[in-house]
Order: structure tokens, then sequence, then C-alpha cells
């Protein structure tokens, strides 16, 4: 046997072709499916859709700042949210239990209620202090909280809620042993927590936070409920005049995923700058 | 004689309702190696956290290089020190660890200088070149670059002793550092810290190698429920128990 000859009983069949199976179910599955899809392109071809709005309307003066206002609402929003949710992840881990109470009631207060509710409350603030500041120093609360404003505090606090978990979930998932060898060689929580676990954190955290940060995206969109000028609001504003809601929807949709599109290779980026010391990325 | 170098007296320390240390007093003269030796829950690792302070103590005292660890005397009682002068206490000793703890995302150097750079605020330039030359005492000249992930048991825990040795201190504690390592790594290990024995370093080890212990250590002590039952040369210790409890334990250990 070592030789690898089969015994001589063996029919002699080495030199064989081998025919793969043939999956003759994909093939019928693949033309049901093309099928499918030529019947929707149809349908939405001969639909009551003028496609040419589509297409005057895509770089439209007011289309281009509402894109504008959803990214930087986008990003400023999550910046707001990371701040918070690191400071928020910190003290829920940190060893003082009135820090840890702050943290866990910021966490549940508006992970329990919904976030167009939370805007309406910052953009009506107002209702409630009519200024703000302290004697000479204060404002008419109405001058300050444009929807802009209320739109960042509003999704920024409460993306922080949710950001919070997420850094936790990163830092529990680093070993007690490496807070201990910070420790060890001098190092204060906070200097540990900044050169040792948040590096080592980052691998697990940038999944879900880019996940957000997509969701993000879409739900600077319920800011066009407190006239905030992003793309939706701006597409509901030409179709009020105009009367082309689908094309205008389909307009603002097409910007939304172009914009997802853009940053989902971001974060195959990031991720690969913290797989540092891994051996690549898993 | 001048004073040790550690001072431990009376030391106790429960975990819930477990007695982890009942009464420990111990001397460590400047220069000696010191070999703990004992089951797993006899306190032998609880004993070595408490003289770094990665364990707080509840009574009894730990003086390390003339200094009261983790209580500031006042009057006739002692105030916990702030984080941050625990964590200057701490770099009078260096620590390696049963699982190496190396940081995974630097490299050995990385790992090396980031105590002397970030923590002691030294020259970066200087701080390398003296991980260069850690790195070759332990033999592993080449692996400057190498992340932790990419080096054997046996290289990290020799990446980690330099580590530690970066951060220049007076005292070093071994926690089983060989107890993770497979067979065949073990003795690369032991060689370096004869070598840093036979260079002057005082240090502690808790281990289960009772052939480094004969042959390293100074002095060898037995523990057993939290408290040191038998304490002597290590000849001694291990060649003529006397107590049933240590005689009981090297039986098992050698068996």
């Amino acid at each position: 046997m070592a030789q690898g000859r089969p015994p001589s009983t063996l029919p002699d069949i080495a030199h064989y072709t081998h025919v793969p199976n043939r999956h003759w179910g994909r093939w019928a599955a693949v033309a049901v499916i093309v099928l499918l899809l030529a019947g929707l392109a149809r349908a939405f071809a001969v639909g009551d859709i003028e496609w040419r709005f589509v297409g005057s309307f895509f770089t439209a003066p007011a289309i281009m700042a509402g894109l504008y206002n959803t990214l930087w609402m986008t990003f400023g929003a999550m910046a707001l949210g990371i701040a918070l949710g690191v400071v928020t992840a910190v003290m829920r881990m940190s060893p003082n239990p009135v820090l840890q109470g702050v943290a866990m009631g910021y966490t549940w207060l508006f992970r329990g209620t919904p976030v167009i509710l939370q805007l309406l409350l910052w953009f009506n603030l107002a209702l409630i202090f009519p200024r703000l500041g302290f004697g000479e120093f204060s404002v008419r609360t109405v001058d300050v909280m444009t929807p802009a404003l209320a739109a960042l505090l509003g999704l920024g606090i409460n993306q922080g809620a949710y950001t919070s978990e997420v850094i936790r979930a990163g830092m529990l998932s680093v070993d007690a042993g490496q807070y201990e060898a910070a420790k060890a060689i001098g190092m204060t929580r906070l200097r540990a927590l900044r050169r040792i676990i948040f590096p080592q954190a980052m691998k697990v955290v940038i999944p879900p936070l880019g996940n957000e940060f997509i969701g993000m995206v879409k739900l600077t969109s319920l800011a066009s409920v407190i006239q905030f000028a992003e793309i939706l609001h701006a597409a509901q504003n030409i179709y009020y005049a105009n009367s082309r809601v689908i094309e205008l929807l389909i307009v603002a949709a097409l910007w939304y995923l172009i914009i997802v599109s853009v940053l989902t290779p971001l974060q195959m980026l990031l991720e690969r700058r913290f797989a540092r010391g891994t051996g690549g990325t898993r | 004689m001048s004073p040790p170098l550690v001072s431990i007296v009376d030391v106790r320390k429960k975990f819930g309702d477990f007695q982890a240390l009942d009464g420990v007093s111990l001397d460590v003269q400047a220069g000696e190696v010191l070999c703990i030796i004992g089951a797993s829950g006899s306190g032998k690792t609880t004993l070595l956290r408490c003289v770094n302070q990665l364990v707080t103590i509840d009574s009894g005292a730990i003086w390390v290089d003339g200094a009261l660890t983790g209580w500031r005397i006042e009057g006739t009682r002692l105030h916990a020190l702030p984080e941050k002068e625990i964590a200057r206490q701490r770099l009078a000793t260096g620590m390696v660890f049963q699982r190496f703890n190396l940081f995974p995302h630097m490299t050995a150097l990385e790992n090396i200088i980031e105590g002397p750079v970030q923590v002691q605020g030294r020259n970066r330039a200087e701080a390398v070149r003296e991980a260069e030359a850690l790195l070759a005492r332990v033999g592993l000249a080449d692996k400057a670059g190498a992340y932790p992930a990419n080096l054997s048991g046996g290289q990290q825990q020799r990446v980690a002793i330099a580590r530690a040795l970066a951060m220049k201190p007076r005292l070093m504690l071994f926690d089983e550092p060989t107890s993770a390592l497979d067979p065949e790594l073990v003795g690369e290990v032991l060689a370096v810290m004869k070598e840093l024995a036979a260079s002057g370093m005082t240090m502690i080890v808790v281990t289960h190698e009772l052939g480094f212990a004969r042959e390293v250590a100074d002095r060898v002590v037995f523990m057993d429920r939290g408290a040191i039952v038998e304490s002597g040369p290590a000849a001694e210790v291990l060649g003529n128990p006397r107590e049933a409890r240590l005689k009981a334990f090297l039986s098992a250990v050698i068996a």
C-alpha cells in the first residue's frame, strides 16, 4: 500500500475525468430572480415616476445644502456621542459608586425615550427655560436653540448613551492582566486607560461604532421635524412646491446610499489601523 | 546589618470569607533571592501582589526600600495614600506575571520603553538604547520589532522581564513566571532569572520550580493556608523538611 498502487482487483480509474455536480437548482433560481428583477425594473420604468426630475434635482442647490447639513450633523453628533460615550463608560467602570450611578442614570434616561421626542424637547427648551445663563450674561433661549443646535444636542446626547455601552464592551474585552501590567509599571488608572486599554478596545469597538455611524447618517433625517435643513427636509421643501414627491424622495434616498457607501470602506481602513499586533485583520 | 529591603509585618487579607493571608511576617535583605513555594490557594501569589499593592492589605504593614507602602502615618492612624502616590511607590518594584501580560498592540521594544518614557518621562532615544541593551541581555536582540503575538511564550516572558527591568527597580517580583510555559521553554526563562540573581538583584519568586529554588534561592519559604509554615536556606527546607505539611507538599510535587 505504501507504493500508492491499488490492489489489482480494483478497476484502474485513476486517470478518469472528475465531473462536478450540476447545480440545476441554482440555475433555476437565477432564472427566476432575473425575471423578477426585470419585472421590478420595468414596473419602475413605466410607473408614474418622471426620472428626468430625479436627474435635474439630484444636484439642486437646496439638495446640496441639505447634503452638507446632513454630513456635518452626522459627524458633529457622532463626535459628541463618542465623547460622551467614552466619559460615561469610564464613569461606569470607575470604583466610585456616585459616578457609576450618574452614568447608569444617563444611559437609562436617553435610551428610554424616543429620539424624536428628545429632539422636540430640545427644540422647545424655551418653554421650560425662557432665558439661559446668569443675570447680565443671559440670552433668550429661542435665539440660541436653533434647529441645528437642538438637532446636534438631541442626536449627540442620545448617541452618547448608546456609544457608552459600545465603549464599555470594548473595555471589558481587554484582559484584566493588562490593567495589572500597566499598574505594575507605575501607571495611574487614567494613563492605563489611555495608553493600554483604549488602543486595544478599539479593535472591538470599531465595527459596532461603524454601525452607529451609518445609523446616524439616517437618524439625522429625524431632525427634519424640527426644521433642520438636512437632505430629507430639503427634498420635502421642494416637493411641497412642485408636488414631485416620489422623484425627490428618490433623490434623497440615493444621497443616503452614496454617503453610506463612502463611509463603509473608511471603517475598514480604521479597522486595519487598530489591528496592530494581531497578525492581520481577523 | 543594614535594614531589610522588604519588611512584611503581620499582614492579613480576606477575600470575602476566605482568609488569604493570616498574619504573615517576612524580611527580605537587599540582594537576597527568596523563593515562595506552596500549594495553590496557600496565599503565596496574594502575598507577592500585596508587596506591589495590586492587592490592598486589610491590616499589618509592608515596607519597601524604607517606605511604608500604601499608607501614610498620622499619629496612631494610617491613612490610605492617593492613587498617584501608590503608582509612584510601585516604581521601586518590577513585576513579572504568570501570563506575561505584554501589551499586544506594541512591539517588544515599545513594551519596554513604555514605562520609562510615559511614566518616568525619560528621554526616548536614551530609553530605546537601554531597551536594546536589555533585549540583548535576555537574548532577544533581534526581536525588538516583533509583536507579542509573533513571539513564543518563553520569548514573551523574557521581554516581560526586560520591561520590568527597564524601570530600574530595587526589587523584582516573579509570580509563577514559568507556569504558563511549554516545558521546553522553561529553561530559557530560568536562565535569564539566574543571570539576574547573579547580578545581585533582590528577587521574590513564587514558583513551582523546586530545582530553580534549590539552585538559585538564598532562602525558601513554604506557605500553607495563608501563613508561613517553614522558612530557611533552600537546601534545608527542600532537603530536610521538618513540618508534616511541607513533607506532604514536597512528595506530592516531586512524585
